[in-house]
């Protein structure tokens, strides 16, 4: 029997002693090593030859990602170490490296419950290392730190020892600031990284070596030895002697909880159900004969198998040929194949136990976020938040006639898979809206519609996404009328108040497509946040980041409009009056309302519009302003050619926040607008003669400056085939 | 002076207008007529055009709650505006007469016969004792009112009679039926539970009043959700107290079960 084979039989024992298992994930910005690593890990493990390892990049399986040499897709793989005399098994993650994949990294988080946060010598903490370290923490997953690339910090840019460690301490010293800042307070002690006691490491992932300061004692092997090796080109001999897998492995195993430690305080953070409740205990306690509670962070196409769920199982067990429910969808699926994931290879097997990462085929329902349990009634894993919203959106058609209904069905499938991609189907134009987290996730994304879903499309060029809101109250209430005139509708309109923003972007609001789960529950927290107690009481719906809040009191009949009343500001929620956008941090109240006594006069054709006119109205009077999405930009360069950097960003309406210098190397960091960005990669090459490292990472939206508005709201609103100026609220009246 | 003129078209087919009103249309420069609150019968138009002598353009609901073609007529020559039933039942049409007189265009009103009481007459029930009339909609998503529930209860429990007038969604080609809008009442009670619309409830439906074919039947809920009352339009009575004489009329003119006579 080959290794490989012996390790997947291993595997399988392993399986079920979860005090012998460890979920983790490998994170860090792009470039900074992580395929490199994982193939590293994944063959000194002996589950691919050593020889292709670092070469092959197994885990970038997918045909573009292989091709652009970038992670795009979490992948995973399993893998068997033994350490002290006892054998484990790692269940590994890959999380995409690109900044326009955020979606991806934060749900490979919740499947795990350790990271290795990996960190370039060279380039040293870059802003993409801050997103995932605050992901990492936001999903209670314990973070430790490994610096690569030491082996070019070396013989490249030829520090001395001294220098080196000097670069280890400072980068050392960001990442703790960083987990400092964010990690839970109970946290705060154990997991600050300790290079004494082995939580950070240094190496090459290329060249397969690593060292912590307890192998150094184990081992023998000083920093001065690690540089002479590098210096001598002895670094294979090194490898011998330090393997990176075995360096790393022991570090998580050491280092990262087992699933039975985990569960106890990650479940807590990412499902509020009752704690007391029978799955409740089970996911707390991990157990494999409790009902199952599955979470599917990702949603892969096989394209043998179709559809592959992999993710998390937090309790029960999971059986080939067994009926699930995906929470909110209407039937249960039947699970076909359960397996294990070694690279690309998917190792099927019988069942597989809580505590593991699982590749289910057969979830035809599932989507990467859906809660899976043979309990229907289950109180679903709280949302998994992006940190980012789509950002650019492009049209797209299908080439072919014959591929239209195709075009339709491949565009659902790609958003089940990738929900950071939202898409909106036009059936009348065949024209449909594709929105993502940058160009750059949209060109990959046309890309496997067109070479894995085999349709072929036409798209238009990329276009960014912009939000209406509002700059202050209503001076006076707007009267709404219905069109009959029997029903008026009074209405202010304000913007909402940042940290309830923040609160509703967090995902923890109980509400479901603008309805309210739990309006006790939702009260209390606005409170604490500062609401006052009628406001809070009055909240009938959440979209958006938009509250709408019912102020009146005993009105008769009102109650059984106020759903109409949610689906008038559902709609101008979806589009709002200035350019037909989506409205962001508005709170609309009605203060009061007139009805006519006869139900027949407000019902939907009469209520809906009279809200909607209110609202929009409202708005007019409230100053409409349009948010456009911003980028941070870092740009690394040589100095020589720094003024041509600021000059490049200078062009693109973009703020300068930093300038710092090191060395010969200056770092600049400044804000741009998205839609100033497009092509930039080009030119930033072009300008500093392919000498910058750069960096982009989307950060929320902000006002469009006010001499520009006209013009971006008519260009918006002709694209669109309105008529170029925005109505007045005159127009809202009648 | 141009004016704008309502004038009721009564019940049934085109024979339900008054001579008064029938001679106004004729002399009026132009007619239109709403036909969204009710209807006539079918083949009814024409031939009030071929009496009128001139084109009558039907308006649809926004064409009415706007107004906006009606009022620019009238401000230059005049115009009726036709109704059927009574010319100013509905909110909407005063509406549109307050708006005639806030452009300066005078108005007038040339009454027709009404279902407010053409349907008491058929059944033989006192004009006098009935209560707020109510209206009931077709549900439809996000929209299950049970207002107009508690009003007919609120009646009742006041010994008075209720008028439910029904859904008409002329645009959608949908009328709603007695036992549509029975079944929509008794679904509410199911729900609140008040011991009003329970399947014993007496309850009357009237159908097609003023038409030839017209048809007023009194029953006991249970049995009248079942029975077929033919074409549109319907409407609904639930009687509250009944006079003894009220009583004998159900029996005689709607078929009641004898059982109501020695009930109290
Ligand atoms: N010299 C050196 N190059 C490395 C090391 N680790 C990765 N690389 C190279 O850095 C580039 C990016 O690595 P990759 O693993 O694709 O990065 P990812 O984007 O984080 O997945 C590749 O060209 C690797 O060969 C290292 O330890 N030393």
């Amino acid at each position: 029997m080959g290794r490989k084979e012996d390790n997947i039989k291993k595997a399988q024992a392993l399986m079920n002693k979860p005090k012998q298992i460890r979920n983790l994930g490998i994170c860090a910005h792009i470039d900074h090593g992580k395929t490199t690593l994982s193939d590293n890990l994944i063959a000194g493990a002996g589950m691919m030859s050593e020889e292709l390892a670092g070469k092959q990049l197994l885990l970038d399986f997918d045909e573009q990602e292989q091709a652009r040499g970038i992670t795009i897709n979490a992948a995973n793989a399993s893998m068997v170490h033994d350490y002290e005399g006892q054998e484990y098994l790692i269940n590994l993650i890959d999380t995409p490296g690109h900044v326009d994949f955020g979606g991806d990294v934060t749900r490979a988080m919740r499947a795990v419950d350790g990271s290795i946060v990996l960190a370039c010598a060279v380039e040293g903490v870059m802003p993409q290392t801050e997103t995932v370290i605050r992901q990492s923490l936001k999903e209670r997953v314990k973070p430790l730190l490994f610096i690569n690339k030491v082996d070019r910090l070396i013989n490249e840019l030829e520090v001395t020892p001294e220098q080196m460690q000097a670069r280890f301490i400072k980068i050392i010293t960001e990442v703790n600031g960083l987990i400092n800042k964010m990690v839970p307070a109970e946290f705060k002690k154990e997991w600050s990284l300790r290079v004494e006691e082995g939580s950070v490491a240094f190496g090459s992932a290329y060249h397969n070596w690593a060292i912590s300061v307890p192998y150094m004692k184990e081992s023998g092997i000083t920093f001065k030895d690690i540089f002479e090796y590098c210096k001598q080109g002895k670094q294979k001999e090194l490898a011998k002697k330090a393997p990176i897998h075995k360096i790393l492995l022991d570090m998580a195993i050491d280092h990262h909880p087992n699933p039975l430690d985990a569960q106890k305080y990650r479940i807590p953070n990412i499902w509020h159900g009752d704690p007391e409740s029978k799955i409740g205990k089970s996911m707390t306690d991990c157990n494999p004969n409790g009902p199952v509670a599955f979470m599917v962070t990702k949603i892969v196409l096989d394209p043998h198998a179709g559809e592959v769920a992999i993710g998390r199982l937090f309790s029960g067990t999971i059986k080939r040929g067994e009926n699930l429910h995906i929470l909110g969808m209407p039937n249960p699926n039947r699970t076909q194949q359960v397996s294990l994931s070694v690279g690309a290879d998917r190792i099927s097997v019988e069942s597989i136990c809580a505590g593991n990462i699982v590749a289910v085929t057969g979830l035809k329902d599932a989507i990467a976020g859906s809660t899976v349990s043979d309990d229907p009634e289950m109180e679903a894993f709280e949302k998994i938040v992006h940190y980012s919203e789509p950002v650019v959106t492009v049209a797209i058609e299908a080439k072919l006639m014959k591929d239209l209904p195709k075009l339709v069905e491949v565009l659902r499938s790609v958003a089940k898979a990738d929900p950071s991609i939202q898409v909106e189907i036009n059936q009348e134009t065949g024209e449909h809206l594709m929105s993502g987290m940058g160009e750059l996730h949209l060109e990959i994304t046309e890309y496997r519609i067109k070479n894995e879903h085999k349709v072929e499309i036409k798209s238009s060029l990329p276009i960014v996404v912009y939000r209406e809101s509002v700059d202050k109250l209503t001076p006076k209430e707007f009267e709404g009328k219905s069109p009959n005139k029997h029903n008026k509708f009074y209405i202010t309109t304000e913007p909402l108040e940042e940290n309830i923003i923040e609160f509703i972007k967090s995902g923890k609001v109980p509400s479901e497509g603008g309805r309210i789960k739990d309006a006790r529950g939702l009260m209390m927290q606005m409170q604490e946040l500062g609401m006052s107690k009628d406001e809070a009481k009055g909240i009938v719906a959440i979209f958006g980041p938009n509250l709408f809040i019912d102020m009146t009191k005993g009105i008769q009949n009102l109650h059984e409009t106020m759903e109409l009343c949610r689906e008038g500001y559902i709609e101008v929620m979806k589009k709002g009056p200035l350019a037909d956008e989506r409205v962001m941090g508005v709170k609309v109240k009605l203060m009061d309302a007139k009805l006519h006594e006869d139900t027949i006069h407000r019902g939907p054709a009469q209520v809906i519009p009279a809200i909607r006119q209110g609202i929009c109205g409202a708005m007019c009077l409230s100053g409409r302003v349009l948010l456009e999405p911003k980028q941070k930009v870092q740009i690394s360069v040589p100095q020589d050619v720094m003024g041509a950097a600021t000059r490049e960003m200078q062009q693109r309406r973009s703020v300068i926040e930093d300038m710092t210098q090191e060395g010969d190397m200056v770092t600049i960091k400044s804000k741009a607008p998205v839609s100033e960005m497009f092509g930039f990669s080009n030119s930033i090459r072009s300008v500093t003669g392919g000498r910058a490292m750069w960096s982009t990472e989307n950060c929320g939206f902000e006002k469009i400056p006010r001499e520009l508005l006209d013009e971006v709201v008519g260009k918006i609103r002709t694209r669109k085939g309105l008529k170029a100026e925005p109505y007045d609220a005159a127009y809202y009246t009648s | 002076m141009a004016k704008l003129i309502f004038i009721g078209l009564g019940l049934g087919n085109e024979k339900g207008i008054t001579l008064n009103g029938l001679e106004t249309a004729r002399s009026c420069d132009s007619a239109f007529m709403e036909s969204y609150t009710s209807i006539l019968e079918e083949g009814s138009v024409p031939k009030l055009e071929e009496m009128f002598g001139k084109k009558i353009h039907i308006l649809d609901r926004e064409g009415v709650e706007t107004g906006m073609e009606v009022l620019e007529h009238a401000a230059r020559e005049d115009v009726c505006f036709l109704v059927p039933g009574d010319a100013m039942s509905a909110t909407t049409h005063v509406d549109m007469r307050l708006r005639a007189h806030a452009l300066g265009i005078p108005t007038e009103i040339i009454g027709g016969v009404s279902a407010f009481t053409a349907i008491p007459a058929m059944l033989g029930l006192q004009n006098y004792k009935f209560g707020r009339t109510i209206t009931v909609p077709i549900p439809e998503p996000n929209f299950n009112p049970t207002s107009f529930y508690e009003r007919a209860h609120d009646n009742f429990k006041m010994g008075m009679h209720t008028l439910c007038l029904l859904d008409i969604q002329k645009d959608r080609g949908r009328f709603m039926t007695a036992n549509q809008a029975l079944e929509v009442l008794a679904i509410i009670e199911e729900d609140l539970q008040q011991d009003f619309m329970t399947p014993d409830r007496l309850v009357c439906v009237v159908a097609r009043a003023g038409s030839e074919d017209c048809l007023a039947k009194a029953g006991y809920l249970k049995d009248m959700l079942k029975q077929d009352f033919g074409p549109p339009l319907h409407s609904i009575v639930i009687p509250g107290d009944l006079h003894f004489l009220e009583a004998k009329a159900l029996v005689e003119l709607a078929g009641a079960p004898a059982k109501i006579l020695t009930e109290e």
